[in-house]
């Protein structure tokens, strides 16, 4: 069929119209992806949850677990010749109490160990055998008492510590956040997006429009990428400015496994979005499937800890390779190379996800 | 270029769409001029709104053919997309952008088009360019939803329910808005469940209930045709005399009587024979008469004429 508008009009409406510019602010993915960033920076909460929650969490689980020099215990002694000998021990802080009054500071635990004189020249500990400080308390005391009473120890030995940044918890502990945001960011910021625009029309709305469809998908991978690298940038700065934790792999690799690890996520958002119509719903959805990930795959603590009947489930998990690839990477200085079964399997989500969503997926 | 002008912008033929269990649209014929604001008028659930959804290539039909704009949504939906200006309806557009980041979104989707400032200040929105679509109000967000259909320049534009939920000082504003966009000489479809909005602003209207068109022709053929130009509603009686109904059918000009909830409606052809017959009629039945009202007859009369049903019933 012919054009049937009226051929002078429509000449005349050209002129009148402006046609599209050329700039690059007017390509309709540049423009959707502005939104996406227009959105998220506008809402406050995913701020807060996305660049705040994981400083805080990793400036706490920082604090709560650090590596402290070896603390030192407080023991009470009755007389002054006892306090005198077991000052010798400097992982020791001596009291020296009135029975009663060192009785009554062990029953509060301000003190790990009471030593008191027993009959004829002997030494008498109490203390509880079962709280560990209560044990060193005791070998470090009796180790004092024993020298400054003439021992002398048969072997000579030397102690070497370690205190290396790269295995501490909090080392540990940062791959593991870093994992847990990606998925967090991705599946939350893909997954409330898309529902909330499907909820208020707002998806039909756009395909009455002739917005190419697949730049809105895209708008979601663009904008994720560009964030990315504030988010990711903001908590390895944070550990590495305030914990020194060591990044040993290369960094054009750790950017390859956080865009990889976030597509996979945005996938499996897109896949729990693709139908629900209410946030109620996806949210739902989201935490089914995102919670059972937190404590298997090793955010907090390792994976290993579980049977190994469940091992195979556990690496199958998305979150699961996502952190062990991250921790090669950040704390064993791998190269994707070595990571390939990790990265196998985000691929795989990637790709099945994907996928299902596309076939799933409705506008409306 | 007349032949060209009388052609149609839409023709619809043998349409039916069923949900699972209603008939939506029940075999639709329907044919809109290129450059007439055409109406769609009816009830909730009357089937205006699937229509219009077909139309939009949002929905598809279970059977017939939609030819907009002399194309096909299943060749050419890519074209016809460009061409076309949307509003659906009770979209909610994101809350958190403003109104010239919205119209901007929007422009950046067509190939041609109007600048996205020249949209906002042809909706009157220019001090709201700033603002949070979310601290717009009712009226000012239909404008945004209007800016966001026109700002591809269409050639011909789909209105679902523009004014509904509005308050009558928005309704009006937006009926200003559509008017002007009537005298670029370009197509209006135009669904409603208003009368005064489908008098005021469409040139045909089409009279659709329970799927199937009922009426077609424009606003005065349809009330002319279907019921008489005038309306008395009058009451009468009282607890000791009651009116006797059918003896007034016998008044001359009389068209049509009937009764709501205690008043008497009648359709009459002239009103200065038909109201002094009347008063003559009263004082011969010897009842007293507590109210008398005339207007001129609405589409809303010539759907109950038609259906028994007021439009807004449902």
């Amino acid at each position: 069929m012919s054009d049937i508008s009226v051929p002078d009009v429509r000449a005349a409406e050209n002129a009148r119209k402006s046609p599209h510019g050329t700039s690059f602010a007017d390509h309709p993915l540049v423009q959707l992806t502005l939104v996406r960033f227009r959105e998220f920076v506008r809402e406050p909460e995913a701020l807060f949850w996305v660049f705040v929650f994981p400083l805080l969490l990793a400036a706490g689980l920082g604090v709560a677990f650090r590596n402290r020099p070896a603390e030192v215990l407080n023991i009470a002694a009755v007389t002054p010749e006892l306090a005198q000998f077991l000052r010798q021990e400097k992982l020791l802080e001596v009291h020296q109490l009135e029975l009663q009054a060192a009785e009554e500071s062990l029953r509060t635990g301000k003190v790990a160990l009471l030593a008191e004189t027993g009959p004829g020249s002997t030494v008498v500990y109490r203390y509880d055998d079962t709280n560990p400080e209560g044990r060193a308390a005791h070998l470090l005391a009796d180790r004092a008492i024993q020298r400054a009473a003439g021992r002398v120890d048969p072997i000579s030995t030397s102690d070497e510590l370690l205190r290396e940044p790269g295995s501490r918890y909090i080392d540990f502990l940062v791959p593991g956040l870093l994992g847990m945001n990606l998925m967090g960011s991705a599946i939350w910021s893909l997954g409330f997006a898309i529902v909330d625009a499907r909820r208020k029309k707002l998806l039909k709305r756009l395909v009455a429009s002739p917005m190419p469809r697949h730049y809105y998908l895209l708008s979601f991978l663009l904008s994720r990428i560009l964030l990315l690298v504030v988010e990711v940038g903001v908590l390895l700065g944070f550990a590495a400015l305030f914990f020194h934790v060591p990044i040993r792999g290369s960094l054009l690799d750790l950017a390859v496994l956080c865009v990889l690890s976030s597509f996979s996520f945005c996938a499996l958002g897109l896949l729990l979005a693709s139908r629900a119509r209410t946030i109620e719903a996806a949210s739902g959805l989201m935490n089914i499937v995102m919670m059972p990930m937190w404590i298997p795959s090793g955010v907090f603590f390792s994976s290993q800890k579980f049977p190994d009947a469940m091992q195979p489930f556990i690496k199958a998990l998305p979150l699961t390779a996502v952190i062990d690839a991250l921790r090669a990477n950040i704390l064993q200085g791998a190269n994707l190379a070595q990571m390939a079964p990790q990265i196998g399997i985000m691929v795989f989500w990637m790709v099945v996800c994907f996928a299902l969503a596309l076939k799933f997926f409705r506008w409306r | 270029m007349p032949e060209v002008a009388s052609k149609s912008a839409l023709r619809i033929r043998h349409l039916r769409k069923a949900y699972k269990d209603v008939v939506a649209v029940d075999g639709l014929e329907l044919e809109v001029q290129a450059g007439e604001c055409f109406g769609l008028l009816g009830p909730n659930g009357a089937g205006k709104t699937t229509t219009v959804e077909i139309c939009e290539g949002l929905t598809e039909a279970d059977s017939g053919d939609v030819e907009v704009l002399g194309q096909n949504w299943t060749s050419s939906s890519a074209q016809l997309r460009q061409r076309l200006g949307i509003q659906l309806q009770d979209t909610q557009l994101s809350e958190k952008l403003t109104v010239f980041e919205t119209v901007r979104l929007f422009r950046s989707f067509f190939r041609q088009g109007v600048e996205a400032s020249e949209v906002i200040s042809r909706v009157q929105l220019e001090e709201k360019q700033k603002s949070r679509v979310g601290d717009l109000s009712g009226g000012q967000k239909q404008r945004l939803a209007l800016a966001c259909a026109l700002v591809g320049d269409p050639d011909f534009l789909f209105l679902d329910e523009p004014t509904t939920g509005l308050d009558p000082q928005a309704r009006r504003q937006l009926w200003e808005l559509i008017e002007e966009f009537k005298k670029s000489g370009r197509t209006i479809l135009l669904t409603t469940h208003y009368m005064d909005e489908a008098e005021r602003l469409c040139d045909r209207v089409a009279i659709m209930d329970h799927g199937k068109e009922i009426a077609l022709g424009t606003p005065r053929e349809l009330i002319a045709s279907n019921c008489a130009e005038h309306m008395v509603e009058f009451m009468a009686g009282s607890v000791s005399k009651s009116l006797d109904v059918p003896a007034l059918r016998g008044i001359a000009g009389v068209r049509d009587v009937r009764t709501e909830n205690g008043a008497v409606l009648l359709q009459v052809a002239e009103l200065h024979t038909a109201v002094p017959a009347l008063l003559a009629e009263l004082i011969r039945q010897n009842v007293p008469l507590t109210e008398l009202r005339t207007h001129s007859a609405t589409l809303e009369d010539v759907f109950v004429t038609l259906t028994g049903r007021h439009l807004r019933d449902e």
